[in-house]
């Protein structure tokens, strides 16, 4: 397969102007990946299932990513880096046996400008996946056919993937806590002993 | 009948030696009734596997009189919870048992059942059954084996066989009506509301959560 720089250079040859970055993985897997920006996301994604070269007929596998808000130190001066969310497709070629590719695209915040492309047009395999990221990260697709919670109830409105999640507080009866659990099992039990108190003086 | 308890077991397993069958109608009834639980078909997670291992050929429920999986709630009297318990499924997993007619039994099989299990720590996970269903049996293990659950429903048939006729669960005297139903969890914004039946659930007390 061709380096990911590669398919960089020929999809800014076939787009100018589109935003692609390389994001490179240092690990010994090396698995590359290629960032798009949202406007030509569409356009791109199509463009790698019909290149003759690549053929990505097969998208295997979609997840979402948050990165919340964090603070940098740069040349000792602190700056807050601002939050997004980010998708991640992992795409194969079935006929030309080659793979994986990888493309991300990131959102411009974590609250409102959460909209990305979807590419269920492109590959069907996308629909359901996408609506995972969108149940579980809040990542609303633009052009989904069907964006509907799937694995929480539709009444839900938390995003449980996303890293500030509060997981609601059912840790009353542990048998054997520990860490954080010891800690959240202690604050119930002082919730139920004060709760009764407070109900006898009123 | 109300006199069988005065022939002792061991009279009647002597007479039995000689050919003689002392029984009370309670003890045919109850032996009838224990003998013809039917399971309820239905399974969540990897636990119901084994259930239906315990099915097939090689554990043979059958031979407990067990082997009628019911496939309508209405013709169940035993309700297995064979897997873990997700909030958007606890609702009908209630719903189910308060279809089913009296009198019924449910077994928690599992550590999901339980409590949770693995995934006690989970978002959308329920925190064991029994914080929504009255469960009679509980069967520890992830999974239990098919043995397991052969155990259980044998720990089952003897407390069947125990039970007094005169209060069964159908009479108000053991404290349930037939109509009894048991709060439905609704779809919460954040979680299912309520998140445990307060009427039949308390949090255990616990000691030892102040060690280091
Ligand atoms: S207790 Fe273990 S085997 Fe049973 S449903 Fe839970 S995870 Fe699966």
């Amino acid at each position: 397969m061709e380096t990911i720089e590669a398919i960089r250079d020929r999809i800014l040859a076939t787009f100018p102007g589109a935003e692609v970055t390389v994001v490179l993985n240092g690990s010994p897997s090396a698995q590359h990946s290629l960032r798009i920006g949202k406007a030509h996301a569409l356009a791109i994604a199509r463009w790698l299932r019909n290149d003759e070269a690549l053929s990505l007929d097969q998208c295997s596998n979609v997840t979402g990513v948050d990165w919340p808000e964090r603070e940098v130190t740069e040349n000792k001066v602190k700056r807050i880096e601002p939050g997004c969310l980010e998708v991640v497709y992992h795409l194969y070629s079935i006929s030309k046996r080659l793979g994986p590719v990888v493309i991300r695209m990131r959102t411009g915040n974590r609250t409102d400008d959460v909209t990305l492309p979807s590419l269920t047009p492109v590959w069907r395999a996308c629909e359901f996946q996408e609506r995972e990221v969108f149940d579980l990260f809040g990542v609303h697709f633009g052009g989904h056919p069907d964006l509907r919670r799937i694995l929480m109830w539709d009444e839900f409105k938390d995003h449980p993937m996303r890293r500030d999640y509060v997981a609601p507080d059912d840790f009353d009866w542990e048998p054997t806590p520990h860490d954080d659990v010891l800690a959240r099992a202690k604050e119930n039990r002082e919730k139920r002993t004060a709760a009764p108190a407070k109900e006898g003086g009123a | 009948m109300s006199d069988a308890s005065q022939v002792t077991q061991s009279d009647r397993d002597e007479m039995r030696r000689n050919g003689i069958l002392v029984t009370s109608i309670q003890e045919i009834y109850n032996w009838g009734r224990s003998h013809s639980v039917w399971p309820l078909q239905f399974g969540l997670a990897c636990c119901a596997i084994e259930m239906i291992a315990a099915s097939m050929a090689k554990y043979d429920i059958a031979r407990f009189g067990s082997e009628v999986f019911r496939p309508s709630p209405r013709q169940a009297d035993l309700l297995i919870v064979s897997g873990t318990v997700t909030k958007k499924m606890a609702p009908q997993v209630v719903r189910i048992w308060n279809l089913m007619p009296e009198p019924k039994f449910c077994i928690a099989m599992g550590a999901c059942a339980i409590s949770g299990g693995p995934f006690k720590q989970g978002y959308n996970v329920l925190k064991g059954i029994d914080r929504f269903l009255p469960v009679d049996l509980y069967i520890p293990g992830c999974p239990p084996r098919p043995e397991a659950l052969l155990h259980g429903l044998i720990e089952l048939q003897k407390r069947i066989g125990k039970e007094p006729m005169r209060t069964s669960r159908l009479s108000p005297a053991a404290g349930d009506s037939p109509a009894k139903t048991y709060v439905l969890p609704e779809f919460g914004e954040h979680d299912i509301v309520p998140p445990c039946n307060p009427a039949i659930w308390k949090a255990p007390e616990l000691t030892g959560l102040d060690r280091t």
